[in-house]
């Protein structure tokens, strides 16, 4: 019984994670993105055709959060795109481990995107894999491997998924 | 014997209203009609459509599919060791006869009615051919040995496979120039390795995406990362080289040779307070090549960009979907013979480029911006007057539209108007 509680328990601190993860992005709130990993996280997106084919380059590379701030900063002074939002939608949540390196899971996401005269489109889905550790009493993402179901892109690609 | 032979289209009517390459009507972006005459005058005409790299089909019966312009293509390694290319479409119903992206394959088999054809893409078996019982089956004046897959004509250049539909086009050295070839031989002078494939979907013409590719004056003024950032690059020379016929290009920069620490890596700095960069490692560079080139943009006429930024190797394949949508195909490349630090180099400075690339992503909305306000008026002109009307290379500077000029010229001169 105790075993099935604490089950519960850590599945619902993850699925917090996400959710508090996918409002950030939503939210446009992205300079506290790169929280949600630990200070050497890694965070990747590449397509599943890539991963497939054993590709080692992705789409988007960060080793640290060092990195990930510089993406946002990119975005929100340098890049030029059409302003747009992004809606998430995210399911099917599935604890692969857990060991002493941390929690694996993969789960699915779905990315929704307005642009601003109010065009939607699904932009992507496809899965997150990812590595989970606790520091300091909070789940943090060693890893996040956000797996594109499709190759393409449609237009660019800046805000993080 | 080709079943399904192309007829030269009719001149489209056209009419280029100003005398130069220096004023271009907006209805090149959006008629329908010219985008036919291109399919015919163009990609099935007298060029060299980058099709396919050797590393990706490296033994008998490994293919890869794509397009050529519209054309769907099937390129394959055969039994002897040579390359193949041929359209993909069953001479019996006109279906795929291969609707894998890549494979290896003894033979091809539509799927259809398993019409079969050898890896040279001659037609080998029908399926029912003496009918059933001795009742129906193939008319025995059809004669399966005279008919196959439309077959292209291939060069293969330093790893790069081309595949062109006309008996005329000149064998490719002689199509880019031998100074142009250097800059191919440059950056890929060893046994190439795919790193990776992404694919951008563009909301515009492809004519757009080449334009910009050629288009050297845009580069800093769109791309704003670098002077955002203040990464200091004692990036001196460079300047635009283009083949005698104007057609293709190569737009280049070359920085000092003094700007090195000892282990050959480029000393990058962010200068500016109000921005800095965390971390510069993306933006390392490690010379490989012999030079001091940094950045090398060139392009084959007429869908083909071949790609050194720093580090990051690519050739980029642009695919024409309609006449406002195109689809770019990055091929990101490296060596057989990268060790790991020097593979892990290419994965970070990767970012810059790409459809999520730090400084090559606004090119992937800047032609949809124009394609939109284009539409209204095609008989309205864009007009590129920098580095004069005319279409030289020049050195020491790439605030010059010379190399755009250049594309028009080889599109007219093709499209006949």
């Amino acid at each position: 019984m105790t075993t099935f509680t604490s089950d519960l328990t850590l599945r619902l601190r993850i699925e917090t994670l996400f959710a508090d993860y996918v409002h950030c992005i939503d939210d446009d709130a992205l300079e506290q993105w790169p929280e949600f990993f630990t200070k050497d996280g890694i965070y990747r997106i590449n397509s599943r055709e890539n991963l497939a084919l054993g590709m080692p380059v992705s789409l988007v590379y960060c080793e640290g959060r060092g990195m990930m701030g510089d993406r946002i900063s990119a975005l929100r002074t340098a890049n030029i795109y059409e302003p747009h939002t992004y809606n998430h939608s995210i399911s099917a949540l599935k604890i692969l481990s857990v060991a002493t390196d941390g929690i694996r899971t993969q789960s699915n996401f779905a990315v929704f995107r307005t642009m601003s005269d109010g065009a939607m489109s699904l932009f992507n889905c496809g899965r997150y894999m990812d590595r989970i550790v606790e520091e300091n009493g909070a789940l943090k993402f060693a890893e996040r491997l956000v797996v594109l179901e499709s190759r393409r892109i449609d237009t660019l690609l800046v805000i993080p998924v | 014997m080709d079943d399904l032979s192309v007829k030269t289209a009719a001149a489209p009517d056209f009419k280029w209203l100003h005398g130069d390459m220096s004023q271009v009507p907006f209805q090149v972006y959006t008629d329908e009609a010219l985008y036919a005459a291109e399919q015919q005058r163009i990609f099935q005409g007298p060029v060299w459509n980058f099709i396919a790299l050797e590393c990706e089909i490296p033994n008998p019966g490994d293919f890869k599919t794509t397009f050529a312009g519209d054309a769907p293509i099937i390129v394959v390694r055969a039994e002897d060791g040579s390359v193949k290319a041929m359209v993909n479409r069953c001479v019996h119903k006109g279906s795929l006869v291969c609707y894998k992206p890549r494979g290896t394959v003894k033979e091809f088999t539509c799927v259809y009615h398993n019409w079969t054809y050898d890896l040279s893409g001659q037609l080998t078996g029908v399926a029912f051919r003496r009918g059933v019982n001795g009742v129906g089956g193939l008319d025995p004046e059809y004669d399966i040995k005279k008919h196959g897959l439309q077959k292209l004509r291939v060069e293969i250049f330093n790893g790069l496979i081309f595949g062109t539909f006309s008996d005329t086009t000149p064998p490719f050295r002689e199509y880019i120039g031998a100074e142009l070839c250097a800059n191919i031989e440059r950056v890929f002078p060893r046994k190439l390795k795919v790193l990776g494939y992404h694919s951008q979907i563009l909301p515009n013409n492809w004519k757009l995406y080449v334009e910009n590719n050629k288009d050297a004056y845009h580069a800093s003024l769109l791309h704003v990362f670098h002077n955002t950032f203040g990464v200091v690059r004692p990036t001196m020379g460079g300047g635009i080289k283009l083949s005698d016929n104007g057609w293709h290009h190569l737009s280049y920069t070359v920085k000092n040779a003094d700007s090195d620490d000892a282990t050959g890596k480029e000393k990058v700095r962010s200068l500016q307070d109000q921005y800095k960069l965390n971390d510069v490692r993306m933006m390392e560079h490690k010379l490989e090549f012999g030079d001091y080139t940094t950045n090398a943009i060139q392009t084959v006429f007429p869908t083909l960009v071949v790609q050194q930024i720093l580090n990051a190797l690519a050739v980029r394949q642009l695919v024409p979907k309609g006449v406002d949508k195109s689809e770019l195909i990055w091929t990101i490349l490296g060596f057989e013979d990268d060790d790991a630090d020097m593979q892990a180099l290419r994965v970070q400075v990767n970012n810059l480029v790409g459809p999520a690339g730090l400084i090559s992503m606004e090119d992937g909305c800047v032609g949809g911006w124009v394609q939109t306000a284009a539409k209204a008026d095609p008989g309205a002109q864009t007009v590129m007057p920098m580095g004069g009307r005319d279409i030289l290379p020049t050195e020491g500077s790439r605030v010059t539209e010379s190399a755009v000029r250049g594309f028009w010229k080889g599109w007219r001169e093709l499209m006949g108007v």
